[in-house]
């Protein structure tokens, strides 16, 4: 289990409410690069002690700048950040000695074992935790002596993550922990963020996997073009902004205009996606034989019909007419 | 568990990823060894070669070709006029004699050979045609220890070693840490920069303890090289340049974003020193005006220094300048190079 606050930590926190103010505190920040990029707008945020809070966006929202800041990594621009309670201009060592991160992509060297990496990380650290206990917490025991070009993707991944806990951190942060994994390594690398979080870890992850957010986050961010544009638990924003069920449909010869689409009854929403139309419905069962119905009144022929549960994917489609991945 | 000093584990991380390095070991240890085998015994001493000579046909030609064959240090041939211009152009004679009056001497003045053997050859003419030198000379030759090449050559590989293990051993390997995104992972830890930076440069001086006496004990099992001065002021001059190189090396890795970039950079920056320092022959052979770069160049500094004491067995009091200079560059290159270093 993490040790208490405060309770081995190398000096007193400087700002006395730092054990109850929040994991992570964010104001209007701002990043605009040299060349003008501005990859980060006015964001904010707050995210509680405990909490998995994900960062959810396309590529090239803002996610890596963001998660780069609250590491310490970058300076932005403008705007306030505190983490743990404290501030990068001050107290940068001690906050680095709570912080565990895993950088999108970081390569080790190729002749390191992987027990040799993680003793080196561990070293850095006041406190931390048994190298040994961390391997097998990642499953990489066996891996022990195994250097790191031989190792897989999911387990060079996972040794990231490992280096990240073995100072037995309070706060985790993720840059996109399972892209390019096989979905073995990405469960595997979700029981691993779990256990991290059932241990009452803060973890901040981003990721544009919606599956992920929605096993793992508590509550989540997205974010497009350096601002947040919805903020909640998974289950609020797929049903405050989607609905319950969604239903996709294309026709040959011809077109339904939108307001018919919306009189059907059980429909709440109606988006136009490339190549379909998609109907936000509240109770199935109503709604998909009005609109067969519809379709035959008009004379017009069925050409592709499914449905789904709404998912954070479909949030993201309902706030930018897009998709995540596009 | 308890956990070890980080600078601890960083030196250790560095001397364990050297030597799973297999070409990083053999350019460090082996190719030193292998060059001073080539050069040593390509340039051993031995009799000096005889000087080709060549006699165009004509009037007495053969009677020339007697009287200079009578000299050991002169290989005669007798050759039609053009197969000797020929011959002289391609280096294959020194010098062609064309019979007949006056005799002419064929050469080309700006070659050392040639001049030396329109010495010999009208040395032995003018003797055989009864000139008497007035004043009585006698020869004493000296051939020992410490005036071969091979005495020349050794101090100025374990100067060229010391640079190059510091610019490629410290700056390649720093730039491939930054590509990697590990050196940026790394901050993200409470670690010390100070002690990544510093754990290169222990690295270099841990190895240094190695290549020196293998290099030292190398020259004098099979050439005999002899040391005359001291160890401790091999090790002291060794050390500081050791110093230098590697923050020459970081200097050089405080900015480069890819390989590509530190690898044109350590060529540009050790390729002057690799040639004009005085490895291979000495510094002086380069025109007066180039001596006052030359002289400051760090390589320079070093190998003068390690001659001095291995063949000449100076002491560190005489070489204090040199000293000087060589702890001046690795305290500004450090210092600079901390100044303006790219931790991401």
């Amino acid at each position: 289990m993490a040790a208490p606050w405060g309770a081995s930590a190398p000096e007193p926190p400087l700002i006395p409410d730092a054990s109850t103010s929040p994991a992570l505190r964010v104001q209007d920040l701002v990043k605009v690069y040299e060349g003008g990029v501005r990859a980060v707008d006015g964001l904010s945020l707050e995210v509680s002690r405990g909490e998995c809070f994900g960062l959810l966006g396309p590529n090239g929202a803002g996610k890596t700048t963001t998660i780069e800041i609250l590491e310490g990594l970058l300076e932005p621009t403008a705007g306030h950040v505190e983490v743990l309670g404290r501030s990068w201009r001050h107290d940068a060592r001690a906050m680095r000695e709570r912080l565990g991160i895993t950088l999108q992509e970081t390569r080790l060297p190729d002749r390191q074992t992987v027990a040799e990496a993680l003793a080196l990380f561990r070293s850095f650290y006041g406190r931390g935790r048994d190298i040994d206990e961390v391997l097998s917490w990642v499953s990489l025991g066996e891996k022990r002596d195994a250097r790191y070009h031989a190792l897989s993707g999911g387990q060079k991944q996972r040794l990231a993550v490992a280096c990240a806990l073995v100072s037995d951190p309070e706060l985790i942060c993720l840059d996109e922990p399972t892209t390019g994994l096989d979905p073995q390594s990405r469960r595997q690398l979700w029981e691993v963020v779990e256990r991290a979080r059932s241990e009452g870890r803060t973890i901040l992850l981003t990721t544009h996997y919606m599956d992920e957010a929605q096993r793992l986050c508590d509550r989540v961010a997205v974010i497009d073009h350096g601002k947040v544009i919805a903020l909640g638990t998974p289950r609020e924003l797929i049903r405050e902004l989607v609905g319950e069920e969604v239903v996709e449909f294309s026709v040959n010869g011809g077109d339904i205009d939108d307001a018919s689409l919306r009189a059907l009854d059980g429909v709440s929403a109606v988006r136009r996606v490339v190549g379909h139309t998609a109907l936000t419905v509240s109770r199935i069962h109503v709604a998909v034989p009005a609109l067969l119905a519809l379709v035959e009144a008009r004379g017009l022929a069925l050409d592709h019909l499914s449905t789904h549960s709404a998912t954070l994917e479909d949030v993201f489609i309902t706030l930018t007419g897009r998709h995540l991945r596009d | 568990m308890t956990s070890r000093s980080p600078l601890w584990e960083l030196t250790l991380t560095r001397v364990r990823l050297f030597l799973r390095e297999p070409s990083a070991v053999f350019w460090t240890f082996g190719f030193p060894i292998l060059l001073s085998v080539a050069l040593g015994v390509a340039f051993r001493n031995r009799p000096p070669d005889p000087v080709d000579v060549a006699v165009c046909h004509g009037e007495g030609d053969s009677a020339l070709v007697q009287r200079l064959s009578a000299s050991t240090d002169m290989h005669v041939q007798l050759l039609e006029d053009g197969a000797a211009a020929s011959a002289l152009r391609t280096g294959k004679v020194a010098i062609v004699v064309v019979p007949g009056s006056p005799r002419t001497y064929r050469f080309d003045p700006t070659r050392p050979e040639s001049r030396l053997a329109r010495g010999l050859v009208d040395d032995v003419l003018q003797r055989a045609a009864g000139r008497l030198d007035p004043v009585v000379v006698t020869e004493a030759h000296v051939t020992e220890p410490g005036s071969r090449y091979i005495d020349f050559l050794i101090p100025g590989l374990i100067g060229l070693n010391i640079m190059q293990s510091g610019l490629w051993g410290i700056g390649y390997v720093i730039v491939e840490t930054r590509t990697r995104k590990l050196l940026k992972r790394l901050v993200a830890t409470p670690m010390n920069r100070a002690h990544f930076l510093l754990s290169f440069v222990f690295m270099r001086l841990l190895f240094l303890l190695v290549e020196l006496p293998v290099l030292l004990a190398f020259g004098a099992l099979f050439f005999d090289v002899q040391i005359r001065g001291s160890l401790g002021a091999i090790a002291v001059v060794s050390t500081l340049g050791a110093f230098a190189f590697s923050g020459i090396g970081l200097l050089v890795a405080s900015r480069a974003q890819n390989t590509q970039t530190i690898g044109g950079l350590i060529n540009l920056v050790s390729m002057p020193m690799f040639i004009g320092s005085g490895v291979f022959f000495s510094a002086t052979h380069f025109p007066d005006v180039a001596q006052p770069f030359i002289r400051v160049l760090p390589l320079t500094v070093l190998n003068d220094g390690l001659r001095a004491v291995i063949n000449e067995g100076a002491g560190l009091v005489q070489l204090w300048p040199g000293l000087a200079l060589l702890g001046g560059i690795a305290a500004a290159s450090f210092v600079v190079a901390l100044r303006v270093f790219r931790w991401s």
